[in-house]
């Protein structure tokens, strides 16, 4: 088999640990739809009649935004449990592999949390065009990427539930921007650029920091 | 004895004027040891002496605050048993082994796992989740997860601890076994236990 393949075999065969983990366990994706979907029925209670379609755009994107962080803050749970994560790093894999395997997962998760948020948010506030979806999907992904490293980063530390989210919010301003941008703006192809080219430089960047996160 | 002398003879692993420090904390403190190919070295040493921190430095999960670490190898020819099982509680004794035996590209990772869980007397248990395990059981699949790939070198952090007379006597056969084919760094607090099989001692303070 050629490095390529093996690369691939290792990290999905990381990622479908973590999924069938989750279907056993269930304690992240239930969290994130019962989450998504109550904020939004909360937001549409909570904003006045009349108000713009921009601005329930940016409520979509908040809710996105904090579902997400409820999965990655849980992403790394199962490998510190039994110091599982050791025994990954001891493998003679490719470390990024690892990082590669629950970014994947966690897309998974996240964008089953989406396929409940977006038509929430089309029934609650206002139609989602296809940018915007295109929109969605684009940010996920730099949320997934960025996020798993970060939430590694903050599982090996004791204050995790506060470091997680010190750590990803700012990063993922540029997201909300490009993901509220795809879903408002007339130049929607702009804003999905944009988020395209995020995407690129920041899983570059976390695909080879990876090892240096995890290690000592 | 030179540092070029030590490798000339074949040493898997050498450390020299090893030290180790977690923020002000000194762990470890100007340890130096060799150990050649095939060799058995038992490192002993009060609670806090720094054994686990050796071993961990030896496996390559830290890196030394100060000296020369020199370990013979890469990923693959290790394998290791820490204070924590590097397992996963919420799957199967199998789909563990599977998982690693797929990471360490073990060829025949189905038939290996078989013989080490029947070896370690997991086998009835394979398909139940490890969570459901005894602290013993945990320690028999941390075990079976360290030899699956047949490393070339087993560091063992305490592997005795946790397991009851059958579990140990099967480690005892085990370590007997590959003595003296596999290198091996062990801790524990019963170096009598293993005193026929060790080539060296390291004794830390």
């Amino acid at each position: 088999m050629s490095s390529l393949t093996l690369y691939a075999s290792d990290v999905a065969a990381l990622m479908r640990k973590d999924l069938r983990l989750e279907l056993r366990a269930r304690d992240t994706l239930p969290a994130m739809l019962l989450f998504v979907l109550s904020t939004l029925v909360v937001f549409h209670f909570a904003l006045p009649t009349g108000t713009s379609d921009d601005a329930a755009y940016g409520l979509l994107w908040i809710a996105i935004v904090f579902t997400a962080l409820l999965g990655l803050a849980r992403a790394w749970a199962p490998e510190r449990e039994g110091g599982a994560l050791d025994g990954l790093v001891l493998a003679p894999c490719d470390r990024s592999a690892i990082w590669l395997g629950k970014t994947l997962a966690v897309f998974v998760f996240l964008t089953a949390a989406e396929l409940v948020a977006l038509p929430a948010f089309a029934l609650f506030f206002a139609p989602v065009d296809l940018v915007a979806i295109a929109g969605v999907v684009l940010a996920s992904v730099g949320i997934c990427a960025v996020g798993s490293l970060l939430a590694a980063m903050a599982a090996a530390s004791r204050g995790r539930e506060v470091i997680l989210p010190l750590l990803f919010l700012p990063l993922a301003i540029p997201l909300i921007v490009g993901g509220v941008g795809a879903g408002i703006s007339p130049q929607g192809a702009t804003y999905l650029s944009f988020l395209a080219l995020y995407d690129l430089i920041f899983a570059i960047l976390a695909w080879a920091t990876f090892e240096y996160v995890i290690t000592e | 004895m030179t540092a070029l002398d030590l490798d000339e003879v074949g040493f898997v692993v050498r450390g020299q004027g090893l030290e180790k420090r977690y923020g002000r904390k000194r762990v470890l403190r100007g340890v130096s040891f060799a150990l050649p190919r095939g060799g058995f070295l038992v490192v002993t040493g009060a609670n806090g002496a720094g054994k686990t921190t050796l071993l961990r430095l030896v496996a390559g999960l830290a890196a030394p605050t100060r000296g020369v670490l020199k370990v013979t190898g890469d990923r693959r020819d290790l394998g290791f048993v820490g204070h924590e099982p590097l397992v996963y509680h919420e799957l199967t004794a199998l789909e563990n082994l599977e998982l690693f035996g797929r990471l360490y590209r073990v060829a025949d990772r189905r038939e290996r796992s078989g013989m080490l869980l029947e070896r370690f007397g997991l086998w009835d248990v394979r398909s139940d989740r490890v969570s459901s395990y005894s602290r013993g059981m945990v320690q028999r699949l941390a075990l079976c997860r360290a030899l699956l790939h047949d490393p070339a070198l087993l560091v063992l952090d305490e592997p005795f601890t946790a397991l009851d007379e059958n579990g140990a006597g099967v480690l005892d056969a085990e370590l007997a076994s590959v003595a003296g084919e596999r290198t091996i760094m062990l801790s524990t607090h019963d170096p009598a236990r293993i005193a026929t099989l060790a080539t060296d001692r390291l004794v830390l303070a």
